[in-house]
């Protein structure tokens, strides 16, 4: 263990914790899209801060510059691009719609608690030997000894949604600049 | 003085019930698609902390292939959304309601 | 020739066959010569049989053909043609399809075909014109193959059939005309009424199956020994039967509405023969009455009751088919009544009478409404009599032998019966049955004066019409004349010292214990008395004419002052005691609430239930159809709650 076992770590903790579940309610509950997409980043850096905290550094990094770097910025471009205005007319599906979400969330949470606290017994803490978990090397090792296929099919799936994206895009591509959204 | 698994564990589900009521509540799809990220990055905290919990790497393997799979995942989305804003001028997903009754 | 009695019945079958499936495309003169023709047939086989009967000897050899019985001590011929229902070793009921021939059922079938053939005959011409013709015919033999069966039956089961098939007859026929709805109606009410008759017979038959373990008949004859509380119920039972098929009180109610049908059904069937099934099944079951003294009484009770109340009714009745439709059901109760105090023999030998008379008095009624073009009513009838001179004549000695009076068929046949009465020391009963007698000689000749005597009170279109009935419809009618007339002679009284002929001849057929008093005493003290009883009622009847000569022709204005006197009673017997408005009011009434009841229990509850069934289902529906908004985040949504549905099944259990 590299960390001493000072609070720090706990309060690094509290407190990444308190912003990435913040910035998850922000993502789900405001109405400019641009604000949501921001509100994401800020989560996934949180999230990036979690992994580090897990000893998985690697993933941290991947993390940010795959999931905040790329994936994000596509976001914004295509928010950009729509030039989207706020949700502005009430829902159509219903406002019971809105409620009953609220309310199977709150369901399902309470259920993910019941189940963590059903399996609390499995989770002795392991006194891990090596020091190389979740280092770069160790995650290579791991990946290319094991999940070879797995990574190159990986690799073939990338290459797909590339082709995709890029026939869907660009199939539907007569229509002049975009206007409001009309609903 | 190391946070428990189990609030990681915690926090990930609270993450993950956030993304599905944004899944469900929101009508633009590119907010719901936002949540969907929301809720792969939640399940991604879990397999971290599992993995550093057993000391197991093939988590944190997993975990390298669900981020590749939510890239391609948001590539084709976005463009599949792109194309039908192009069409319909609104991202509303209630548009599609063909089944009405 | 007795081997051939099973066809008695079964030529009218066959025409009724004949005429039913092919009458469309026969011609008129075809269709009523199959029907006669068939009838004729069996009237000649039967007098055959019947020749063969009487003289026949010891024992009959065996030979080919259905299996013959011959039991000379009673002299009795069955013949058994086929099993119906066969014996089976647990002990059920066993039904053979036999006929029995003896001195009983020949005189049955004699009357039968005899009176049939002649009404087939007169109806040749009374429906002339009706374009119902071959249905008419159909029915009519018909109705012969089912007296005939109800006749010749060696089992009650057998006897059932042909009592279910007359009745069944009687109601197409009352109901012949069924476009008008009345007519229709009519028909309905006899085999309603009848229907009720024939469920006391069948608990009758139930009960005797059960006591004695067979229906056959003479098997039950011979084990009704010894009197007991079931062959007594068993009796009653099967009067109630008979209650319903010879209209006797209380089920009397159809047979006046049964003129609804056309004038021969109603000399056939309600006067000469159906009617007169219900005297031939206790004159049948004779032994069993006789063991069973308390129901005997009972059949003379309301034979004598039957017989007063309905002549009353007759006095004021102005329908002609409606005066003898009640004197039809008082001399069935003088039938009755002779069955009830043990002379059997008298009771038959006042149906066969009967059957001559009465058959004689509709069908000549039926020539005057004939001639009349269909009117009915006696007060617009009057001084027919010259211009219908066959039909007056022939009626004119029906009346005479209705009446009694000698030396008439009626006369004898009455007079046994009231005689056997007096002699067992019935006084009431023979109190009662003298005065009918009285008001019977009285409205008959009333129905004679008001229809051939005195001023001519029809429209002068009728007027126009009137014509006498043409040969096919009065040779009939001379043919019955005369056998009222002679018809005294089967049954000349033994105290005049006369063989009484068909008593002797009936004797081996019928039990009669009271007859063998009645021998004993008949020929010493009481026969001195006995002539006295003759005079008395043939005072009786001319007494009778004679005040009805006097209100009807001597002084016509007197019948309508003494009605307005007598007001109140006139008009409870003008309206026949109410007994059709009782019943109305207690049972029809009940019923109908029962049934309307019933109906809005189907109705609302039962249909309620299903069509609820189907109404939830729709509700249900329209529930569930909510679900289907047609928005992916609504069934999005139902996905999650579904998950959710599941991770708590399994958590939590």
């Amino acid at each position: 263990m590299s960390l001493e076992a000072l609070p720090l770590e706990m309060i690094v903790f509290v407190v990444t914790a308190v912003v990435a579940v913040v910035a998850a309610l922000l993502v789900v509950l405001h109405r400019n899209p641009v604000v949501n997409a921001v509100a994401l980043i800020v989560n996934l850096a949180c999230l990036a801060v979690f992994f580090l905290l897990l000893r998985a550094p690697f993933l941290a990094a991947v993390q940010v510059i795959v999931y905040a770097g790329a994936i994000m910025v596509l976001f914004l471009f295509v928010i950009m691009l729509l030039d989207l205005k706020a949700e502005l007319h009430p829902p159509r599906a219903g406002a019971f719609q809105r409620v009953m979400a609220v309310f199977a969330g709150a369901a399902f949470l309470s259920l993910m608690v019941l189940a963590m606290r059903r399996s609390r017994s499995t989770f002795a803490m392991k006194e891990v030997a090596d020091a190389g978990h979740g280092t770069v090397e160790r995650v290579a090792e791991e990946m290319f000894r094991n999940h070879l296929v797995s990574f190159e099919l990986a690799s073939v799936l990338l290459l797909v949604a590339m082709v995709g994206a890029l026939v869907i895009a660009r199939a539907f591509a007569e229509t002049p600049d975009p206007q409001e959204p009309s609903a | 003085m190391r946070p428990p698994t189990e609030w990681y564990l915690a926090i990930a589900a609270l993450l993950f019930t956030i993304g599905v009521v944004g899944v469900l509540a929101r009508r633009n799809a590119i907010v719901i698609f936002m949540s969907i990220e929301l809720m792969l990055n939640a399940v991604n905290l879990t397999l971290v902390a599992y993995a550093d919990s057993f000391g197991a790497s093939d988590a944190q393997v997993f975990v390298f292939f669900v981020m590749a799979v939510a890239a391609a995942e948001a590539a084709v989305g976005l463009a599949i959304i792109l194309a039908i804003f192009r069409r319909r001028r609104s991202t509303s997903v209630d548009d599609i309601n063909l089944l009405k009754w | 020739m007795l081997r051939w009695i099973w066809a008695i019945p079964l030529l009218p079958l066959a025409g009724f066959l004949a005429n039913g499936l092919l009458g469309r495309r026969l011609s008129r003169r075809a269709i009523g010569t199959i029907a006669c023709g068939a009838v004729l047939a069996s009237f000649v086989l039967s007098v055959g049989a019947v020749v063969a009967l009487s003289g026949a000897g010891e024992d009959l050899g065996a030979g080919g053909g259905p299996s013959l019985r011959w039991d000379p001590e009673h002299r009795r011929a069955q013949v058994t043609v086929g099993t119906w229902i066969p014996a089976s070793a647990a002990g059920g009921l066993a039904v053979d399809w036999g006929f029995v021939l003896d001195p009983l059922s020949a005189v049955m079938i004699l009357v039968v075909t005899g009176v049939g053939f002649l009404i087939h005959v007169y109806s040749i011409g009374y429906m002339h014109d009706d374009p119902g013709y071959s249905r008419y015919f159909a029915y009519l033999n018909l109705f012969m193959a089912m007296m005939l069966t109800l006749v010749l039956g060696s089992s009650y089961v057998v006897l059932f059939v042909g009592w279910e098939g007359v009745g069944l007859c009687s109601y197409l026929l009352i109901g012949f005309w069924y476009q008008d709805v009345a007519k229709a109606t009519a028909g309905m009410k006899a085999f309603l009424v009848n229907r009720i008759g024939d469920f006391g017979f069948m608990l009758g038959m139930l009960l005797m199956f059960v006591h004695f373990g067979t229906l056959d008949i003479q098997t039950v004859a011979a084990s009704a020994g010894g009197a007991g509380a079931a062959v007594t119920l068993i009796a009653l039972l099967l009067f109630v039967g008979a209650t319903g098929k010879s209209a006797q009180v209380p089920l009397y109610v159809w047979l006046p509405d049964a003129m609804a049908g056309p004038t021969p059904v109603s000399a056939l069937i309600h006067a000469a023969t159906m009617v007169t099934a219900g005297v031939y099944m206790v004159a049948r079951s004779s032994v069993v009455y006789v063991n069973a003294p308390a129901a005997l009484a009972t059949v003379a009770v309301v034979g004598a009751a039957t017989a007063f109340l309905a002549a009353t009714i007759a006095l004021v009745q102005t329908d002609i088919k409606k005066v003898l439709a009640y004197s039809t059901v008082s001399q069935l109760g003088y039938m009755f009544l002779g069955c009830g105090v043990g002379a059997f023999s008298a009771g038959i030998f006042h149906l066969v009478t009967h059957a001559f008379f009465k058959a004689l008095l509709f069908l000549g009624a039926g020539s005057v409404i004939h001639a009349m073009s269909g009117e009915q009513e006696m007060p617009k009838m009057g001084g027919l009599r010259a211009h219908l001179p066959a039909t007056y004549r022939t009626m004119l000695i029906g009346a005479l032998a209705l009446a009694g009076i000698p030396p008439l068929a009626g006369f004898f046949s009455k007079d046994e019966i009231l005689g056997k009465a007096w002699e067992d020391g019935h006084l009431w009963l023979w109190m009662l049955g003298s005065v009918t007698a009285l008001l019977t000689a009285f409205y008959v000749f009333r129905l004679i004066y008001l229809t051939f005597f005195g001023a001519t009170r029809m429209s002068a279109d009728a007027r126009h019409h009137l014509h006498e009935s043409p040969g096919v419809m009065t040779v009939p009618l001379w043919i019955l004349a005369v056998l009222s007339a002679v018809g005294g002679l089967l049954g000349l009284p033994v105290a005049l010292g006369f063989g009484n002929f068909l008593e002797g001849w009936l004797e081996p057929a019928l039990a009669s214990p009271l007859a063998h008093a009645a021998v004993e005493g008949s020929g010493h003290a009481a026969a001195g008395g006995h002539v006295w009883l003759l005079v008395v009622a043939a005072l009786i009847a001319v007494a009778g004419w004679a005040v009805a000569r006097t209100l009807y022709q001597a002084r016509p204005e007197a019948p309508a002052r003494i009605a307005a006197r007598a007001g109140g009673l006139y008009r409870v017997l003008k309206g026949k005691y109410f007994v059709d408005e009782i019943y109305q009011a207690i049972f029809v009434r009940s019923f109908f609430g029962g049934a309307w009841a019933l109906d809005r229990f189907d109705r609302h509850v039962v249909d309620g239930t299903v069509n609820g069934g189907g109404a939830g289902v729709q509700i249900a529906g329209q529930i569930v159809k909510l679900f289907h908004t047609g928005y992916v985040r609504n069934y999005a949504l139902s996905f999650f709650l579904g998950v959710v549905f599941i991770l708590w099944f399994l958590l939590v259990r």
